[in-house]
Formats: C-alpha cells, sequence, structure tokens
C-alpha cells in the first residue's frame, strides 16, 4: 500500500496575466488592439485636445455681466491679461428672451410657455399611448417643469394659481385616464391659436364649430350618400359657416359676452417661438395632406395618381428656400387681388406643401411595409375602401411611420432657420442680426450661434432618442 | 390634424380685411395702422431695440407719416424686408410706405412701377480702407479685394467705376452690413464700399476708428428716400408733404419742443399754412389741417431726427454735409406750403 | 349542383355612376379633373388680373439684356456686358460644381465615417458617433455660417506670408508651396494650356473644347481598358491562367490623355505672393470652400448613419462566414459586406444627393452667386421680374432634381440583385 496523494484543496484561481484583465485588458482591447487602432486612437485623443486646447481659455474667460461688447472686452482684459480672447455671455444674458420669444410682449410670456407645455400633454396620448407608466412620468415632468418655467416670467399670482391648477388637473387626468387626454389633443390646435395670437375667444370656438359641423354632416350622411360626397358636402357646409356665418356670430357673441385675450400681432413673433409656431402647424397641418397624397400615390386612378406624384415629385424636386422666396414673393400672384394673407401665414402655407410631399413619401414607406394579407383580409371583410383605410390599414401604417414623420419634423424645425431669407426674425440669422444692430453688441459673433445652435441640438437631439426609442419598439420581429 | 383651422380663420381673417377700397389713404384710414416696410437691422437707420420697438432715422419717417394720416405715429405696423423682398412687399400691397434706404434710379422709378417721393438721405458710395493700406484715392485700388453687400445698387456702381478707371478688382460678395464690417476687420477685404452713411456708421463701431480712413471718392449718388406704388398720387402727395413738413419745420425753427408756442404766437403767414392755423391744406391732401402739425410733433422737425438717430451726438456721428438745409450749404429744400 | 345566378341585366341609371364600382372611378376621376381645370383657371386668372393691376406682363427678354454687375466666380468667361441669361448659366455652373463636389467628398467621408463608427476602438468608435449627433441635430445653415467664420477669423492675411526681416514669413503656403490659404480666399495653381483649341462662343454658353476633348479621350482610355479586362477574363476563365495586364492598362489608360496634354503644352500657374496679395494662380472665395465644406461635413454625417444602418444590416453570419474562410477583416468588408451592404446603403443615398443639390441653395447665407444668388437674386432684383425669375429657378431646380434621381435609380437599377 502506498499513500495516494488525492488533492482535497483546489488551487486558487490565479488572476490572468495583467495585460488580460481589468482596465489594462479594456484599454488593449478596445484601443490598441492593432497598429491602425492605436494610431486612431492616438489621434483622436490629438485631435480632441487640440479642439479642448483651443476653445477652453476662450471659454472660461467668459463674461456672464456687462451692458456691452466692449464692457466684456475690458472686463476680460481687466481679469486675464490684454492678450486674453474670452466669451462675452452678457449678449445671452442681456438679450436671451429675445431669441426665445422674439418681440413677444414680455408680460405675456405665460403664453407660449403654456403652449408648449400642453403641446406635450396634447401629444402624450399620441406618442405614449401604450406605455402608461412613461406617459405618467412624461406628464408629471411636463407639469413640474411648466409651473416653474411660469413662476419664472410675469403673470399675475391668480392666473398663476390656475395655471398650476389646471397643469395639476391633466396630470390626475392623465394617470388616471389617459385615454381622456385625446380631448386634449384635439382642442389643441384652437387653444395654440388662441393663446398665441389671443383675441375673443369666440373666433377659435367658431372655427371648432365648423369641424363639429362636418363631423355632424359626415355621420348624418355617411349612411346614405358614402364616404366621399359625406365629406365633400360636410367640408362645403364647413365652409360656408366659416367664411359666411361664423364670424358674425363670434363678433355678436363677443358683443354679448365679452371675453378674449390681449391680441398680439404675428409680426412680434420671433426667435424660437417663430420656429416652434412654424414647424408644428406645418407639421400638423401636412399629416392629413401627405395620407390623401400618399393613398393617391397608391391608388390606381389614373389621374389621381398622376396628380399626386406630380405634386409629391414637383415640390421634392425644389429647394425650400425656393419655396419661402415664393411665400413672399410669388403667392400674391396666385391669390386673387386685394386678398393679403400675413407673411408668415403664407410661409406656413409653402412649408405645409412642403411637408406634405415628404409626409406622403414617409406614409407610402409605412402603407408598403404592411403586409398584402391586411388589404386582402379587409377586403374578405367586406369593407369598403375608406373603412378599410380607417379601420385596418392607417392605424398600422401610420403607426410604422411615426418615426418618419419624427424625423421629418427634425429637418423641418431645423429648416425654420431659413425664414430669415424673407424677413422673418427665426432665431440663428435673424434676431442674431437684430442684436447686432445694437450699437453695443455689435461685432459680436460666436456668442449667438454656439447659444442658438445648442437649444437646436437640445432639441433635435431629443427628438431623434424618442424615435430610435421608437423604431426599437416597433422593430418587433427577432433576429 | 385639425389644427387646419389656424389656416381657415386666418384665411377668413384675412380675407375679411383685404377687402380693400381704392386707395392707399383709405385703406391705411380703414385698417388703422400704417404698414411701413423697413430694415431688419442696419444701426441708426432702422433696426428693433431690446424691447423690440423700431428705431431710427427712416423710421422716424415712417411715425410721422402715421401722425399725419392716423393721427398717432404709434399706429405702424414694420414689416421687416430683405434687400430682395422689398420692392415686392411694396408692389404687392403688403407695405403702404418702403422707407429701407433705397436708392432712387431711373428703372425702379420707372421699369418697376414705384413712386420716389423724396429724398429723406442724400448718400454716395465710398470706400473705406486700413490706413496701413497707404491708399489715399480710389483710383490706387487696382487689383484690391473689395467687399460688397450683394442686392444693392452698389455692386452696379462698383462695377462701373472700376471699368471706366480701366482698373480691376476682385468682388467679394456678403450677405448683409454686419457680415461685410466682420470680413473687413479681419482683413479678408482690402477696402468696404457701401452707402458713405454706411461707411461712417461701420467706421464708428470698429475698435479702433482711427486706424481706419474713408476714401475721398464719392463714386455714385445714392439719393436714398421713401417709396410708394405708382399710380395712387394722393398717397405719394401725402408721403411727400409730410416729409417736406419736416423739412419745412427746421427752415423755419419749428421744434417739437416749441411747436405748441410757435402755434399760438406766430405771425409767419407760411408756418401759419402749415400748423393747419390758416387755409385748408390738410383738405387738400385728405387729411385734416392739423397732420403737419402732428406729424412734426411725432418726433421733431428733419434736424433734430437727424440728430437724434446718426447726427454727431450719436454713436453713429454723422455730419449733416449734404443733407444741410439749402440755406447751410446742403440740399435739403422743400417747396413753399402755399 | 350550383345553381348559376343570373345577374339581373339592368339598363344604366344615373346612380350607378356613384354606386357601381365599374363607373364610380370614372366619375371621381371626372371629378377632380374639373375642380383641377378649375383651380388652374382660377390661380391663371389671378396672375393675369394681378399682373394687370400693377402694369406688368410676362417677359423672358431681360434675359438677353446686359447684367451689368460682377461675378466673383466664373467656370465660363463672364464679365458685366455679358447677359442676364449668361449669369444664369453661370449661376447655374457654381451650383452644379458645390452639388458634384459636395455629394463625391461627403460619400467618401461618410463611408469612412461610417465604418469607423463600427470599429472596436471604443474612443473612435465614441468621437464618430459625437461628430455625427453634433452635425446632424443642428440646422445647415448654422454650419455654413460657422465654416465660413473660421476661414476668415483663423486664416492668416496675405500680409502674413511677406518674409520679415530674417526671411521667415509669418505664415506658409501648403503643398511645397502650391497652395495658399488666405482669409480672403485659397489661392490653387491654375492649369493652363499654350495651345489650346478654340472655344466655341454662343451668347449664353461658351464651350472649351479642349476641355472637353481631354475628357472624351479619358472616357474612351477607360473603355477600352475595360474591353482588355474583359478579354482577360474570358482569357482566364477559357485558360485558367491571367494574362498580365498592368502595364497595357497603364498605358492605355495614361499615355494618350499625358501626350495630348503636352501637345497642348500643359502646365500650371502657381499663385505668387507679390507686394500685398497673391497673383496668378486660381483665387476660390471662400464662400465657396466653406459652403462645400460645410455641406460636406453635414452630409458626411446622415452618410456616415446611412452606412452603418446598411452593414449593421448584413446579418453577421456573413462576416463570421468570410472569416472562416480565412479573410482578414479589412478584406471581409471590402469583399463581403460592403458590396450587399451597398444595396441597402444606395437609395437612401439616392434622396441624399437630391437633398445635398437642392441645399446648395444657402449659399445665400454666405453670398455664394449661385443659381439662386444669381436668377433668384441680383438678377431679380435689377430686373423686377419676380415671377418670371423664380418660375425659371424652380424649373431649373427641378431638372437638376429629376436628372440626378435618374441617374441615380438607373445606378441603383444596375446594381441590385438580379432575382432570377
Amino acid at each position: 500500500m502506498s499513500d495516494t496523494f488525492i488533492r482535497t484543496a483546489m488551487l486558487p484561481p490565479q488572476l490572468p496575466p495583467v495585460t488580460e484583465r481589468g482596465a489594462v485588458k479594456w484599454v488593449r482591447e478596445n484601443l490598441f488592439s492593432s497598429w491602425l487602432n492605436a494610431g486612431l486612437t492616438v489621434l483622436g485623443v490629438a485631435a480632441v485636445t487640440y479642439l479642448v486646447w483651443l476653445s477652453l481659455p476662450w471659454l472660461i474667460h467668459g463674461v456672464w455681466n456687462g451692458n456691452s461688447l466692449n464692457e466684456c472686452r475690458a472686463s476680460i482684459a481687466a481679469n486675464f491679461g490684454p492678450d486674453a480672447g474670452g466669451a462675452c455671455w452678457a449678449m445671452i444674458h442681456a438679450r436671451w428672451y429675445q431669441f426665445i420669444y422674439g418681440f413677444y410682449p414680455p408680460e405675456l410670456y405665460w403664453r407660449p410657455v403654456l403652449t408648449a407645455a400642453l403641446m406635450f400633454v396634447a401629444l402624450t396620448p399620441i406618442l405614449f399611448s401604450d406605455n402608461r407608466r412613461v406617459a405618467a412620468i412624461m406628464l408629471a415632468a411636463v407639469a413640474v417643469l411648466t409651473i416653474l418655467a411660469l413662476a419664472l416670467v410675469q403673470m399675475p399670482a391668480w392666473l398663476f394659481v390656475l395655471c398650476s391648477l389646471g397643469m395639476t388637473g391633466l396630470f390626475y387626468i392623465g394617470t388616471e385616464a389617459p385615454g381622456r387626454l385625446i380631448w386634449v389633443s384635439l382642442l389643441y390646435p384652437f387653444l395654440t391659436f388662441w393663446l398665441l395670437w389671443g383675441g375673443s375667444v369666440w373666433t377659435p370656438i367658431m372655427a371648432l364649430a365648423g369641424f363639429v359641423l362636418l363631423a355632424q354632416c359626415y355621420s348624418l350622411l355617411n349612411a346614405r350618400l358614402g364616404v366621399v360626397l359625406a365629406t365633400a358636402i360636410g367640408i362645403v357646409a364647413a365652409c360656408l359657416w366659416w367664411l359666411l356665418v361664423g364670424g358674425i356670430v363670434a363678433a355678436s357673441a363677443q358683443a354679448l359676452l365679452p371675453f378674449g385675450l390681449v391680441p398680439v400681432e404675428s409680426d412680434r413673433f420671433g426667435g424660437f417661438l417663430l420656429s416652434f409656431v412654424i414647424g408644428v402647424s406645418s407639421i400638423a397641418i401636412s399629416l392629413p395632406i401627405g395620407i390623401l397624397l400618399a393613398l393617391g400615390r397608391q391608388s390606381n386612378m389614373f389621374l389621381i395618381h398622376t396628380l399626386s406624384v406630380g405634386f409629391i415629385e414637383f415640390i421634392r424636386g425644389v429647394p425650400l428656400i425656393t419655396m419661402l422666396f415664393t411665400a413672399s414673393l410669388l403667392l400674391q400672384y396666385f391669390l386673387p387681388p386685394q386678398v393679403q394673407f400675413d407673411l408668415i401665414l403664407r410661409v406656413v402655407i409653402l412649408v405645409t406643401f412642403f411637408s406634405a410631399a415628404y409626409n406622403a413619401e414617409v406614409i407610402r414607406g409605412g402603407l408598403a411595409a404592411l403586409p398584402r394579407g391586411q388589404f386582402e383580409a379587409a377586403d374578405a371583410l367586406g369593407l369598403d375602401y375608406w373603412q378599410a383605410q380607417r379601420l385596418i390599414v392607417m392605424p398600422q401604417a401610420l403607426k410604422v411611420s411615426i418615426p418618419g414623420i419624427v424625423s421629418t419634423f427634425i429637418g423641418l424645425f431645423k429648416d425654420t432657420t431659413l425664414v430669415t431669407f424673407v424677413g422673418l426674425q427665426e432665431p440663428l440669422r435673424g434676431i442674431t442680426t437684430i442684436v447686432r444692430a445694437d450699437i453695443n453688441w455689435k461685432g459680436i459673433y460666436w456668442e449667438p450661434y454656439i447659444f442658438v445652435g445648442a437649444i437646436f441640438f437640445a432639441a433635435c437631439f431629443g427628438m431623434s432618442r424618442y424615435s430610435l426609442y421608437l423604431e426599437r419598439k416597433l422593430k418587433t420581429d427577432h433576429h | 390634424m385639425k389644427k387646419s383651422v389656424l389656416f381657415g380663420t386666418l384665411a377668413a381673417a384675412a380675407l375679411l380685411a383685404g377687402a380693400a377700397s381704392a386707395t392707399t389713404l383709405d385703406d391705411v384710414k380703414a385698417r388703422g395702422v400704417l404698414n411701413c416696410g423697413s430694415n431688419t437691422g442696419l444701426t441708426g437707420f432702422g433696426a428693433p431695440d431690446a424691447n423690440g420697438n423700431y428705431q431710427g432715422f427712416d423710421v422716424d419717417l415712417c411715425k410721422a407719416v402715421a401722425a399725419a394720416v392716423l393721427g398717432d405715429q404709434s399706429k405702424v405696423k414694420y414689416i421687416p424686408t430683405t434687400g430682395e423682398t422689398r420692392f415686392t412687399a411694396l408692389a404687392s400691397g403688403e407695405v403702404d410706405l418702403l422707407v429701407r434706404n433705397s436708392t432712387w434710379t431711373f428703372s425702379r422709378d420707372t421699369d418697376l412701377k414705384f413712386d420716389f417721393v423724396a429724398v429723406n438721405y442724400y448718400d454716395g458710395q465710398g470706400f473705406m480702407v486700413k490706413k496701413t493700406l497707404g491708399v489715399s484715392s480710389a483710383k490706387e485700388l487696382d487689383g484690391a479685394t473689395i467687399c460688397i453687400q450683394t442686392g444693392t445698387t452698389t455692386e452696379l456702381n462698383l462695377a462701373d467705376y472700376f471699368k471706366s478707371n480701366n482698373i480691376k478688382y476682385t468682388p467679394v460678395t456678403v450677405a448683409d452690413d454686419a457680415e461685410a464690417q466682420r470680413q473687413f476687420l479681419a482683413g479678408a477685404c482690402d477696402a468696404f464700399t457701401t452707402d458713405a452713411s454706411g461707411l461712417a456708421a461701420s467706421r464708428a463701431t470698429l475698435p479702433n476708428p482711427g486706424d481706419y480712413i474713408i476714401l475721398p471718392e464719392i463714386i455714385s449718388k445714392e439719393p436714398l428716400g421713401p417709396v410708394v406704388r405708382h399710380g395712387d398720387n394722393q398717397w405719394g402727395d401725402i408721403v411727400r408733404w409730410t416729409y417736406f413738413a419736416l423739412v419745412a419745420a427746421e427752415e423755419k425753427g419749428i421744434t417739437k419742443a416749441n411747436i405748441e408756442e410757435v402755434a399760438k404766437s406766430t405771425q409767419d403767414p407760411e408756418v401759419k399754412r402749415l400748423l393747419g392755423l390758416e387755409g385748408d391744406m390738410g383738405k387738400m391732401l385728405g387729411l385734416d389741417n392739423d397732420w403737419a402739425k402732428r406729424a412734426i410733433a411725432a418726433n421733431g422737425n428733419y434736424g433734430e431726427i437727424f440728430e437724434a438717430n446718426i447726427g454727431s451726438k450719436t454713436p453713429i456721428g454723422l455730419a449733416r454735409g449734404l443733407n444741410a438745409l439749402w440755406t447751410q450749404g446742403g440740399l435739403q429744400y422743400s417747396p413753399p406750403f402755399r | 349542383m350550383a345553381m348559376a345566378v343570373e345577374t339581373p341585366k339592368q339598363g344604366f341609371r344615373l346612380g350607378m355612376l356613384l354606386y357601381d364600382t365599374r363607373y364610380r372611378a370614372v366619375t371621381i376621376q371626372v371629378i377632380v379633373l374639373i375642380l383641377f381645370v378649375l383651380v388652374l383657371g382660377w390661380l391663371a386668372d389671378n396672375v393675369r388680373s394681378n399682373l394687370a393691376l400693377k402694369g406688368k406682363d410676362i417677359d423672358f427678354s431681360f434675359l438677353w439684356r446686359r447684367a451689368g454687375y460682377d461675378i466673383d466666380q466664373q467656370l465660363i468667361p463672364y464679365n458685366n456686358d455679358m447677359t442676364h441669361g449668361r449669369a444664369v448659366i453661370i449661376g447655374l455652373l457654381n451650383t452644379l460644381l458645390v452639388a458634384f463636389l459636395g455629394c463625391i467628398l461627403s460619400t467618401i467621408l461618410g463611408v469612412f465615417l461610417g465604418v469607423l463608427r463600427l470599429s472596436k476602438n471604443w474612443i473612435v468608435s465614441r468621437l464618430v458617433g459625437v461628430y455625427v449627433e453634433m452635425f446632424r441635430n443642428v440646422p445647415l445653415l448654422l454650419w455654413i455660417i460657422l465654416v465660413y467664420v473660421v476661414f476668415s477669423e483663423v486664416m492668416p492675411t496675405p500680409r502674413d506670408f511677406k518674409p520679415i526681416a530674417d526671411g521667415t514669413a509669418k505664415a506658409h503656403m501648403w503643398l511645397w508651396d502650391s497652395v495658399a490659404v488666405t482669409n480672403r480666399g485659397t489661392n490653387i495653381p491654375l492649369p493652363l494650356l499654350d495651345h489650346p483649341l478654340p472655344r466655341i462662343e454662343t451668347s449664353f454658353l461658351s464651350l472649351n473644347t479642349s476641355a472637353i476633348f481631354v475628357l472624351i479621350l479619358v472616357g474612351l482610355s477607360i473603355w477600352v481598358n475595360r474591353v482588355l479586362l474583359r478579354r482577360a477574363k474570358v482569357v482566364q476563365e477559357a485558360t485558367g491562367v491571367r494574362p498580365v495586364t498592368w502595364w497595357k492598362s497603364l498605358v492605355l489608360l495614361l499615355l494618350p490623355t499625358v501626350a495630348v496634354l503636352i501637345l497642348m503644352g500643359f502646365h500650371l500657374e502657381y499663385p505668387v505672393f507679390e507686394g500685398f496679395n497673391f497673383h496668378g494662380g486660381l483665387n476660390v472665395a471662400h464662400a465657396f470652400t466653406s459652403l462645400t465644406i460645410a455641406l460636406t461635413l453635414y452630409y458626411a454625417s446622415v452618410t456616415a448613419e446611412i452606412v452603418r444602418s446598411g452593414i449593421q444590416a448584413i446579418s453577421r453570419g456573413q462576416s463570421e462566414a468570410a472569416f472562416a474562410l480565412g479573410l482578414r477583416p479589412g478584406r471581409t468588408l471590402a469583399l463581403i459586406i460592403l458590396p450587399q451592404a451597398l444595396r441597402v446603403i444606395i437609395p437612401p443615398m439616392i434622396s441624399q444627393f437630391l437633398s445635398l443639390t437642392k441645399d446648395t441653395s444657402l449659399g445665400i447665407a454666405v453670398s455664394y452667386l449661385d443659381l439662386r444668388g444669381t436668377l433668384g437674386g441680383i438678377t431679380l432684383n435689377q430686373t423686377g421680374r419676380e415671377l418670371e425669375c423664380m418660375l425659371l429657378m424652380m424649373l431649373i431646380y427641378l431638372c437638376i432634381s429629376l436628372i440626378v434621381s435618374a441617374i441615380m435609380n438607373a445606378y441603383n437599377t444596375s446594381v441590385k440583385l438580379k432575382e432570377r
């Protein structure tokens, strides 16, 4: 018998070699895995260092308080030596409100703030329809931010309390019965119009009444006359109402029950408020037009197909800037003499055409993504064309199209900066020019661009992240 | 989706508002607001201030017209126009009056169907260079790089001038006044050309004004003035004589401060006619008899408006020069109020 | 047994126009046609009455009148005595030049960045990510203005090139003293011919026959070279041995062009610093450079995203299979991934090229005298013919867009997977 050696305890596992663990491994694998990679890493680090080295002194020498560029320069020279360069953020400090609100009366800033907040509330049931938790978080954030923002702008105390209560109420509705918020979405356009432009409350109510009339005509006549005819009659009735009756009724209602906000002329609109108004109203109005154009393009009726394709390709073939110049120079020629539109309204009309063409292509993509079986199933159920579109096709196609529509909106929002070339005061060049025309700020260049660029970045980055999130959620096919 | 109502109501409102009558005067009176085509940002001549109120030499003429026609100088809606959109805005009726340092030229007056009713600023195109360039005349600018704003008469004048003197240049086209100034300051061009008033204004705001000189040559005549549509003579007369009232007020020494006093004490029959104490000149224009008095009371006479916005006490610091009264060697001259 | 029900034979009734699907399409189209014609007529009538009211007419004769303004960048000869029509052509060529360069450069940079975005190198992929997000989420207008400002603020003035006392200068020319970047423009060597062919001059266009001749020659050489390669392939497939072709290709591609260029007396004129400024060579304005660079940078970020998603759309199995075959990562990318990804990438790239072409009109921000700057800018302003100028400009842009998309679609069809 001999003793056999049986190991009873395992050796403690040794650590991997120093190059294969921890930070070193990570660095080796991720930064220096090959000569090429090492070179790229060094190049990248060098580029970043160079940029920081170039801009950091300028940024940290920044001056936040001052009344003119010369004061800024003097202050920088006093603190950092005569050759030091530095940012003059004092300009932003002094004029930030013009970049945001344009020339909107300062005592009425609460109205744009409320409009922006309500937009998020109105969008919640559309964008986060299937996730109550996200919707609730979103609403809570909006409510808190709105109340904070309202606290910062001038407004009467009772109004502040009322608005705060309103926002809280909306939050409560949103958490208890999110479906109800769709009413906010439907009322939102009228509310926005009234809040931003002010004036008698009866004007938007009468406009709304026109739509109610349309809906009534449709539901009454639909069964007897079919969708197209019912809608056509509804539209004619609504137009008659708006053009002939609505104005008179609104005026007499205002005389009986005067209630309204201080009117604000649209030439007071500027800065990001203007970008917002042009962007949001164009995209909202262009959606139904885009849907019709997309359907028209899919249609097998030759004439309708041709007209849709012609419109879409024409609009997509010319630059936005020519559309804006059309709004400014040419639209008058195509309207009856003596009819005058506000420049902002003309720009909104042309930008709407523009985004309608782009939305039509996005929605066409959504329609194409729908399996053929869906159309056939709808036919098999005996649904007619419009029923199939309304109940089967559009809900699915639109859902798929939302990321594309959001991208269109991002592009459009960025492109609203081009309205400066027809003399509107958008933030990037319009307001900047005005600020520079002030003798105190003549000669300031980088600061306004950085400020406006940062805001655009924040807004567009946020929206593109949302679009990505949605895309990932919609991607239900698994690989 | 229901957003299209914004369109609908606004369109309806616009239709109602736009159902206009024949003459500009009736339009303005019915609207209660004067639509004035203005610059979007030219220091001293027309630009909104920190509160969004338009101010400047050109803007004050709009205010005077509004005061004469509507009785309130604040009843003006300023419509920002760019070099490209200004004439279309006027032709289409979007603005009633364009005061945006526009040069009176033959083709604009005839071919574009406008009327230049007066010259509120006699200007001319000049050059600004750095002192260190060692140039003392524009004729020495052979081969120079010159910053020039597009969409104005200046580029045509420049081409003509260099052609007639048989010298060459490289144009650097820039979008606006501020951009031209930045380029010039950075040394991207040897010379900066624009109206002499603009040059002086730019020079005044440069970090070291003494380092720059404005060359003596004035290569063009630039009579800048208010523009109205061709064919509405009544409206043209109103703008023209409102302007002349301001000039006449300076000739007669009537200022914003002393106008009431002068009105009470004056024995001068022309002043009496001007201020509406005698005769009915206002009626002939389609206005009331106080029109000129209100126009002068709004922001003072021509000299006061000049001094307040662009005169020697402002940072822009322009001398009266050609724009002095004819009695003081200038060109500003009002026909008699008779 | 199924009963075949006879459909009741009915005469045509008016209601059938609406309820019978056979006729409804016709009814709807007729109504739409009537509405469309009515709207067109209404618009035309409005234009007519507006023109009458303003005492104007539609007249394109201004295109033949003297323009009177100068353009700082001209691809074909132009001076201010020439017509507005000629100025429009100059503008159009400037638009096309920026669009062409922008498309090519942004594609190269974009593909490069898109590949780097997927690099395993953490820092590089993050940096590219930051770059892409930064450019995509900020208006293009801002980038154009910023690049322009950088050029005129950061670059040295011509004076800095002047040697000071000890013989050194503050700034130096690049690329062996051939390119000088100053804050008033970029000076590059100008190719010149001693014995050029005569130009063909018409009032609107001027054709440089020498350039066209050389281009045709290059095209011919490439075509002959392709024939050569195809022959070599046939031989290779038949015998298994590929004939040596590289020197033949080289001779074919280079010799004719070089010979013709030498015969014509080709040489470069270099910019030289004299007095206060650079003389000779070609002075490229910063408006052009900054517009091209900004468009390139902006659209490269968009292209990078397209390339990234294109590459990611190729299933991992493809690259794993390639690795299993022993291909190196670089060859895998070039031979396996990119050819497949190309099919996903091309359709969105078409719309990128279209957008880029249209966005050249943003040159307005830096007063680049492109089609909008001449026809839709100065010419419009000097002649006051906004209706004619705008319509003509839209028509030209539309044609450019249609041509670009036709070319790209043809290319797309040629690389599409041929399904059998």
